[in-house]
């Protein structure tokens, strides 16, 4: 794996690119950052690894100029430099990659690139030659992007592809990625490697933000390793296996199963670019086969936002007392396939049947009605109203329902009754009822809307990206209200782009690709190898001698 | 960490109002002393002349209550996410269809024609509130444009019946008719309150109206859909309201709010009549968008707007004061609301400020370097910090 990553960097001076020394950072009281030392080498990837809370996202918004340091130094090639902004921070040549991308979802990628920077024409702008540069980069880097296409329409992957590239635009040396891969399927992961690599390769200083320990493993030089606020040492990627950055991680040596757990692996060790067979977690699927099925889909074609049709002649079976986890690369109609069942989007053929009561061409009203329970997945945008209160989240799908409100007056007592006890029943974290939800933390909306829906006992329940973006505690429960609900007996269909959390839950997977159903793997019989190659287009025959032949090999 | 930036968050929106009124009154005072008058004795003339006996309370309870049901409607339309630009228009046709249904039953008793007219008056306005909310919803047509354009045919109607069919015709001025309708019938008129003063039924009515819409918008589902819908369109889909129905009754309540105020400016006038001058606020007295700025003045809540439009009504009755005792034109005041909306809007802007540096710190900064104009939008969802 580092094999491609030189050992030494190209262009070697006696100054690292950065230093950072004895950084402290203090916040009401909570050391963050307790005398951090760290440092890059031009041409290397170093990994900030920890948990979520060890200081890694606040060392790197120091540097970023978020945060002034209560005490330490930053270096640039040497030099002293005060970062008193993000201004500052570009200026000294350092980019950053948020989690939460900054884009203007109304502009053009190219515009979005451009944005800012002084034009090669003085005022007038000149979107011809920003054009011919973005290619020349897309190319170079293998990030395929289109400059024309407007950001909104873009996957996610995609608009990571653009934050990239608008740092590869303004040359830095230094660019800093938090968790980039937290929101990428195993495919687009193994993409943005490439491009890291090959940034590396040309000389450009690399942090990787990650808790993910393949990933870690996979692609740093070397790799540093925070707990509370505290360095705790820094190591070769060469010397590090799974056990020690775990083990320094947390403190102490872990159980193995507790181990992939705290690192969101819920698979087997260092199985980096996902070709050794899986462990096999997932719990042996009850006998299910000979209930009826309780959410059918046939031929579904639905046309997604981009004008072609997203979703083509898809069927699936959803039965009671089973997890169904359709995986796939993002933007193979997932979203559009979730928001038809819903009934948010309109299909243009085929049938949805759920539990015998036609769904096809019904509005979300109706579809709750008939028993479906829907987590959708933009959390913030579409599952709840930010600036609403938790009780009125809570609520929110209830309104008229005769429990809650009696001749069109919402019934205050009854709503706030029940909404207290959601809170406590799924241990929503919030000051009070009244608190505007959007100050939960994503973990705690996501519990929020768990709650209004399991509520409601669905028959169906349909989860799009249950835990994306999450808090490891949270998605361990979210997971374990997934699976209570199976044994409960609902039909349980959940959409995600984390093929590890598919693996670990479901108990088929249906892969899509391009607008259908490809082809169905169970996690206990099928490799991610076999899963990843069906991502990636391939049927499973054709999969299965893929996979023969590189065994053989 | 965010508790100073909290604190300062919750000094701007409690001092932002008050504020916004001293600056104004300020900029008054330098400008009435441009033009030779005492600030002092200006303003104290101004205070008296609008709160300074019953007379005085009355009058401007009188010409705050068709405010505040305008402004009662904005807090609706604007609470779904509705800019409802069209409270002249609104007021108009409701004047009118009040005015046409007291014409045509002048024999009623009290009892049944008050109520009938007051209806009357909301039914007109509805009417021309649903257009536009309905456009809005079901064919995505702007409704700041649509209701603004709707004013205008709202006016040319009101002129075209007080030249014809409702004109009063046994009164002949020099040459032609005046644009007005008969005495209306003295069952119609709103009975006066408080003997001595002009405080007639109409302000109770509002003041009812403003609580009974707080109790709508907070209270019952239908109000729980509206402000659903107001802040945001895609979560009230997914939870499966009918957001193009709740748009239109929005508008169509606010419209109603609106005519409601046209009657009272019908029936609780001196005149008892419907007059116009041809155009639009010589009937209405820009209510319609003096309305808006109660309103916002009064933070979107009914309630507050209470106190927001008897405030601005005794800014309006005492300007009249203030021209006696100064000498300074009664169109000072008209500034002074301007002044008071020039200085919300800017605090406004400040506070909004300080809540986007409040969030950007709490979660991620402001957009980087390449992208100074990048809105906001992104930083709702709170990172991992």
């Amino acid at each position: 794996m580092n094999a491609t990553i030189p050992a030494e960097p190209t262009d070697r001076t006696d100054a690292p690119l950065l230093e950072m020394r004895g950084i402290t950072k203090r916040f009401a009281g909570v050391v963050a950052n307790d005398g951090v030392d760290f440092d890059v080498q031009a041409g290397e990837v170093h990994s900030l690894f920890g948990e979520n809370g060890a200081g890694k996202s606040t060392l790197m918004r120091v540097l970023y100029g978020f945060h002034r340091p209560d005490a330490g130094e930053i270096r640039m090639h040497g030099s002293p430099v005060t970062i008193g902004s993000p201004a500052d921070a570009i200026r000294h040549g350092i980019g950053m990659i948020h989690q939460h991308f900054m884009l203007v979802n109304t502009l053009s990628v190219a515009d979005n690139v451009a944005l800012g920077l002084p034009s090669s024409r003085g005022p007038l702008t000149d979107p011809g030659r920003v054009s011919e540069r973005i290619r020349e980069l897309s190319e170079t880097y293998h990030l395929r992007v289109d400059p024309n296409a407007v950001v909104w329409q873009l996957s996610v992957g995609e608009r990571q592809r653009v934050e990239i590239l608008k740092a590869l635009y303004r040359n830095v040396a230094l660019l800093i990625l938090d968790e980039p891969t937290a929101v990428l399927t195993p495919q687009e992961v193994d993409d943005l490697i490439a491009v890291l690599r090959q940034m590396a390769q040309d000389g450009k200083g690399l942090v990787f933000i990650s808790h993910k320990v393949r990933e870690v493993l996979g692609l740093s030089t070397r790799i540093t390793v925070l707990r509370h606020g505290h360095r705790v040492g820094t190591l070769p990627a060469s010397a590090a296996t799974r056990d020690i950055l775990v083990e320094m991680m947390v403190g102490h040596a872990l159980a193995p199963e507790r181990a992939a757990v705290a690192t969101g692996e819920a698979l087997s060790d260092a199985a980096i670019v996902g070709l050794t067979p899986a462990a096999g977690q997932a719990p042996p699927a009850p006998a299910v086969a000979t209930t009826p099925p309780r959410l059918v889909v046939r031929d579904l074609t639905v046309p997604g936002d981009r004008g072609t049709d997203a979703v083509r002649g898809l069927g699936l079976e959803v039965r009671g007392g089973e997890i169904v986890g359709i995986a796939g690369v993002s933007g193979n109609g997932q979203r559009e396939l979730a928001e038809a069942i819903s009934g948010v989007r309109r299909s243009t053929s085929g049938s949805i049947v759920l539990d015998g009561t036609e769904l096809t061409g019904a509005n979300p009203a109706r579809a709750r009605a008939v028993g479906l329970g829907y987590v959708p997945e933009e959390r913030t945008r579409d599952g709840v109203v930010a600036d609403f209160s938790v009780a009125e989240n809570l609520l929110l799908v209830d309104s008229t329902a005769p429990a809650f409100s009696r001749l069109g007056f919402l019934r205050g007592r009854e709503i706030r009754r029940h909404c207290q006890s959601l809170v406590e029943a799924f241990d929503i974290r919030t000051p009070s009822l009244d608190t505007p939800t959007r100050t939960l933390s994503g973990g705690n909306i996501q519990k929020l809307i768990m709650a209004r829906e399991l509520s409601r006992e669905p028959r169906v329940l349909l989860v799009a990206q249950p835990t994306r973006g999450i808090d490891v505690a949270a998605a361990r429960y979210i997971h374990e209200r997934l699976r209570e609900q199976r044994a409960r007996g609902t039909a349980v269909l959940i959409v995600s782009e984390d093929l590890d959390e598919v693996m670990s839950l479901a108990d088929r997977i249906l892969v899509m690709y391009e607008g259908s159903v490809i082809g169905e793997a169970r996690p206990d019989a099928s490799t991610r190898a076999e899963i990843g190659l069906m991502m990636a287009g391939i049927r499973p025959d054709a999969a299965n001698a893929a996979a023969a032949a590189r065994a053989t090999t | 960490m965010r508790s100073g930036v909290d604190w300062r968050l919750l000094l701007f929106s409690w001092i932002a109002l008050p504020a916004a009124l001293v600056g104004a009154l300020l900029v008054g005072a330098v400008m009435m002393a441009a033009f030779g008058a005492d600030p002092i004795n200006g303003y104290r003339a101004l205070v008296q002349g609008a709160f300074g006996s019953s007379y005085a309370l009355g009058a401007t309870a009188v010409k705050a209550a068709p405010l505040l049901l305008v402004a009662v409607g904005i807090c609706i339309a604007f609470r779904a996410n509705v800019f409802n630009i069209g409270g002249e228009g609104q007021i108009a046709m409701g004047g009118l269809a009040s005015a046409a249904t007291a014409l045509a039953f002048p024999n009623l008793p009290s009892v049944i024609l008050i109520p009938l007219v007051l209806l009357a008056g909301a039914a007109g306005g509805a009417a021309w509130g649903a257009i536009p909310g309905a456009f809005k919803a079901y064919f995505n047509v702007n409704e700041i444009l649509s209701t603004i354009m709707l004013n205008l045919v709202a006016v040319q109607l009101m002129n075209f019946l007080l030249a014809g069919p409702m004109v009063d015709k046994s009164a002949f001025s020099t040459g032609g008719l005046i644009p007005e309708t008969r005495l209306l019938s003295p069952n119609s008129w709103l009975p006066i309150l408080v003997p001595g003063t002009q405080l007639h039924l109409g302000v109770l009515v509002a003041v009812i109206v403003a609580f009974a819409v707080y109790f709508l918008l907070w209270r019952t589902s239908f109000g729980f859909r509206i402000r659903a819908v107001g802040l945001s369109i895609p979560a009230a889909t997914y939870a499966g309201m009918p957001v193009k129905r709740t748009v239109t009754l929005a508008m169509t309540l606010s419209g109603a709010m609106c005519g409601l105020a046209g009657a009272l400016l019908v029936f609780g006038s001196l005149s008892h009549r419907l007059v116009t001058d041809g155009s639009l606020t010589g009937f209405t007295g820009s209510a319609g968008f003096n309305g808006i700025v109660v309103a916002l003045f009064g933070g979107l809540n009914p309630i507050y707007a209470i106190v927001s439009a008897f405030l601005f009504g005794g800014l309006v009755v005492g300007g009249n004061s203030l021209q006696v005792a100064t000498g300074v034109p009664s169109d000072l005041v008209t500034t002074l609301i301007g002044l008071a909306v020039v200085f919300i809007v800017s605090l406004e802007y400040l506070r909004h400020r300080a809540r986007s540096r409040a969030l950007a710190l709490a979660h991620v900064a402001p957009a980087g370097a390449g992208t100074p104009g990048t809105p906001p939008a992104t930083l709702v969802d709170g990172g991992s910090a």
